[in-house]
């Protein structure tokens, strides 16, 4: 993966660019040594690393937009970071770079269970968002799995999703409004505790806009009240093709439920090691999960379990108790974490149509066997976000390449059946090359228009999201401007 | 007139064009511009429909109707639920899918399922350059480069104009149930609402009608969980008034504002945070009013000419005139300075010549 050769004459200006900044930055939110720039020097996709030439920590809407106006002028890239739980390398900073983090900025602004937002500092965490309205009974709905670390910012970035977006959406259908800090300095506003935008849908497209176009501070979110009961069952099948039919048929009854979790045999076993979540041992494992009251519940459930029925489980297990439900996500919830100890392993998150499961799942098996890696998929299986974690061994010279283009072939395999490169974790460097794989070069033009008139000299993480050689002439503009 | 068949020759056109022209779907939405007509009906046609996938592709001049048909067969829907204007507006046509993402119109359920943009999975659309763009796709989780989808929702083509679009459909509830408070004002009906939709009985429609003086609130799903939820209901509305549950669907009628057609003045629909409602409408001392979405949108029949923002002076949210001579006020609400730069340098990008719906959006 290439990034940039760093430019020279920003290399240069660190010194007086560090004495600018500790003009409008207290001296510890101006890190510049490189025993502790270092922690800023990769995010979650940890094969790739660089220090960043300085990380600042504002803590406030002003000191972001000081910040910014300072690199503006003296035209240095600037990173924007949350947690760095980024798995597609959107927080890597290049040497010639300075890290902006928002982890300093995570108080609440506002709660307001009447009109149903919260208004918080963009550092905040995703979990404490909800747990700062829990004792009310409601919560924040977007759930990445990286909850417990991820900041609102990161959310924001990256669009976010989780396994409850089934039902509830992704970031971008729980975002109501931001406070966001254009490259030159510039505060803006944009939406509020009012639904839908007045002109053009601004908030929508810096939704997933992976910290391109500005600084994102604060951020209102739609809260909702929790429901009255959940709870999941457990469907065991013996083969892939078959899980997934089920799948389509219990979308298709009507039922909606809230989540449809997917594990493979190499998952469950892992997990199974793992976590000792008492998981059958079979091919293909269903966690469906339902919400209501208990009769809402047992009602839905009825119905799903009798379509499940129909496809032949080799077991059904509906929960009996909340330790039950819990020790039925406890396996999904610690996939990851089993798949890690197993080996390293890289995650992708390509999305399919629901109905090209089977033939994705058999073709992504030849592949395993053709690239002799082995791969496990556990996956939304409700929209079709699939993460086929990839398993090799980074001590191994050429396995780590040998991955990624086991990767690529996936991903373009997901893109060829009609879906696309990443259902919720950005594109960052990780997919920016097969960025011409699912886009024509008009369709990345179009999208780099936005970047042009948000960030016209490209300073705002300018190596991410399309491929270099497309982005090329613009980032060249950032350097002439010296 | 230039009415394209295919989205070929809808490029081809716009690449030829030296004068703006007004984008016309159905022409229901009653949207002004220029004489010079771009008629998108030709593109006509359900694509590609995946019931168990819950997507639906259509080109854009497909008629809603067809649209509605084709997912009622299956037992699915359009869950934004997008209004009529034809009753409002005074317009006849046939509205199509492609207007509906255009000006993103939503009705009652919003409030709960989401707008016309979050159920948009991909488009394809013709810039003002003449190329044919695709973003996004017909998958239902997709992060992959900037979200040209949202905002293609709502830019009422100024942006390009749309020939293809993709959509998240859901099933259609089993049944349904209103539930009517009688309420004495605004405020009472507004607490009311907000009671209900910070419930966790899922409430997808909130609306009030200070002419009847009723607080409606809408559940669906499956019966016995209606029946339930209903009840829940009935008691928590209990202190706020009278509870009864009305037999009459009311909502297509609160979606489409039946009681401002026929009536003469100006149309505006307010968007605002729910608990504002109250005090904002007070101020436009409008001659009807209906509100919808908790309060959240106010719809404002106001005496024709009259200066509504005016009237409403600095608030958070913003006012759209619907029906009215939008040559004497914009039919949008201006936007702060720095965000109307934005928007203009998105504009000059998407359509450098100017040729769609010059004027509309500012
Ligand atoms: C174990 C694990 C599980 C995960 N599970 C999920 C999951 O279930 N669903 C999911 O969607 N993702 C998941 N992720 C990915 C990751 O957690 C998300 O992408 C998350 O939103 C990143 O948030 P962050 O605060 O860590 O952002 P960072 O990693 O710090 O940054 C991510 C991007 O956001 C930009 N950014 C950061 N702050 C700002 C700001 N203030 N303004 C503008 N741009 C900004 C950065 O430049 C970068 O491009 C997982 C990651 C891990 C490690
Ligand atoms: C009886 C009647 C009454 C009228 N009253 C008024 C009035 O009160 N005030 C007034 O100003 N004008 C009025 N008009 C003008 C009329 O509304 C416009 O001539 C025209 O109908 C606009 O059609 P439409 O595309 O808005 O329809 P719709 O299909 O409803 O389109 C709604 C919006 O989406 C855009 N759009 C539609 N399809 C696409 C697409 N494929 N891609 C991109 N954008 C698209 C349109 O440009 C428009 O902005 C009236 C017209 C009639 C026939």
């Amino acid at each position: 993966m290439d990034m940039p050769t760093p430019n020279p004459t920003v290399l240069a200006k660190k010194p007086r660019l560090v004495q600018r900044l500790r003009q409008v930055l207290p001296a510890d939110a101006v890190i510049d040594d490189l025993s502790e720039t270092r922690a800023y020097e990769c995010d979650a996709l940890t094969a790739y690393r660089c220090p960043p030439l300085l990380a600042v920590l504002p803590s406030s809407t002003q000191q972001v937009s000081d910040v910014l106006r300072i690199c503006h002028e003296e035209g240095v890239p600037v990173v924007p970071r949350g947690s760095g739980t980024s798995l597609a390398g959107g927080a890597l900073p290049t040497a010639d770079s300075v890290i902006l983090g928002v982890a300093r900025m995570n108080e609440v602004l506002e709660t307001d269970y009447d009109n149903r937002i919260i208004r918080v500092q963009s550092g905040r965490t995703n979990l404490s968002v909800t747990g700062a309205v829990e004792a009310e009974d409601f919560f924040y709905a977007p759930d990445p799995s990286s909850q417990l670390a991820c900041a609102i910012a990161g959310n924001i970035a990256m669009n976010s999703g989780g396994a409850h977006c089934l039902k509830y959406g992704v970031t971008t259908n729980n975002l109501l409004g931001v406070t966001m800090v254009l490259m030159d300095g510039t505060v803006v506003e944009i939406g509020g505790a009012h639904l839908d935008a007045g002109g053009l849908d601004l908030l929508g497209v810096i939704c997933g806009s992976e910290g391109q176009l500005g600084v994102v501070t604060e951020a209102t979110l739609r809260i909702l009240r929790k429901p009255e009961g959940a709870r999941p069952v457990l469907m065991a099948f013996d083969s892939n093709e078959v899980a997934g039919a089920c799948v389509s048929d219990i979308i298709k009854a009507g039922v909606l439920p809230v989540a449809i979790e997917f594990m493979d045999r190499l998952c469950i076993e892992a997990c199974e090691a793992f976590a000792k979540a008492g998981y059958p041992q079979c091919e293909a494992l269903l966690i469906v999960e339902v919400e209501g009251s208990e009769a809402e519940i047992d009602d839905q459930l009825t119905r799903i379990i009798e379509i499940a029925r129909r496809h032949n489980p080799l077991e059904l297990r509906e929960s009996q108790s909340a330790e039950e439900s819990a020790r039925i996500w406890l396996g999904r919830k610690s996939a990851f974490g089993a798949m890690g100890q197993i080996n390293d392993y890289m995650c992708l998150d390509g999305t399919i149509p629901v109905s090209a499961l089977p033939m994705v799942l058999r073709r992504i098996g030849e592949l395993s066997r053709e690239y002799g890696l082995k791969v496990g998929n556990v996956f939304h299986a409700g929209d079709g976000n699939m993460h086929p974690l990839i398993l090799f061994n980074a001590n191994m010279p050429g396995d780590l390449e040998k991955c990624e283009a086991f990767g690529a072939d996936i991903l373009k395999l997901c893109v060829d059946a009609g879906g696309c490169l990443t259902g919720e974790h950005g594109v960052g460097i990780e997919k920016r090359d097969l960025m011409l794989h699912q886009y024509a070069a008009e369709d990345l033009e179009a999208q780099m228009a936005v970047k042009d008139v948000f960030d016209p000299q490209w300073l705002l993480n300018p190596a991410k999201v399309f491929p270099l050689s497309v982005s090329e002439s613009r980032r060249a503009v950032q350097v002439a401007a010296e | 007139m230039l009415r394209p068949e295919s989205e070929a020759e809808l490029a081809q056109i716009v690449a030829g064009l030296t004068a703006p022209v007004r984008i016309r779907g159905g022409g229901t939405r009653g949207v002004p511009g220029p004489d010079a007509e771009l008629d998108v009906s030709g593109l006509s046609g359900i694509t590609l429909y995946e019931p168990g996938a819950l997507t639906l592709v259509a080109k854009a001049g497909t008629p809603v109707a067809e649209i509605e048909t084709a997912l009622a067969a299956e037992g699915q829907r359009l869950a934004f639920e997008p209004m009529d204007h034809r009753g409002v507006m005074a317009t006849e046509g046939t509205p199509t899918i492609g207007g509906v993402v255009a000006g993103n119109i939503s009705g009652p359920r919003r409030i709960q399922a989401g707008a016309a943009r979050d159920f948009l999975l991909g488009v394809r659309y013709v810039d003002g350059m003449g190329q044919v763009i695709s973003n996004g796709g017909r998958v239902m989780k997709n992060v992959t480069g900037y979200d040209l989808v949202k905002l293609m929702a709502g830019s009422w083509g100024t942006l390009g104009v749309l020939s293809e679009v993709s959509l998240k459909v859901l099933p259609k509830a089993e049944t349904q149930a209103t539930l009517m408070v009688s309420v004495p004002d605004a405020g009472t009906a507004v607490r009311a609402l907000s009671a209900g939709l910070g419930s966790p009985y899922e409430v997808t429609g909130a609306a009030y009608d200070p002419a009847l003086g009723q607080a409606l609130v809408r559940i669906e799903g499956f019966e016995a969980s209606v029946d339930y939820r209903a009840e829940a209901l009935s008691r928590l509305f209990a202190p706020f008034g009278t509870v009864a549950r009305l037999e009459d669907d009311p909502w297509p009628g609160i979606r489409d504002v039946t009681p401002f057609q026929g009536r003469v003045g100006d149309v505006w629909r307010i968007s605002v945070k729910p608990g504002d409602a109250p005090e904002l409408a007070e101020r436009c001392k409008a001659e009807a009013l209906l509100f919808d979405w908790g309060g959240g949108l106010i719809w404002a029949l106001m005496p024709e000419g009259a200066d509504l923002r005016g009237r409403l002076g600095e608030f958070a949210g913003h006012a759209t005139l619907v029906r009215g001579d939008r040559t004497q006020r914009a039919m949008f609400q201006p936007e702060p300075a720095p965000l109307a730069a934005l928007s203009r340098g998105l504009r000059q990008r998407f359509d450098p010549k100017g040729l769609f719906n010059p004027g509309l959006m500012g």
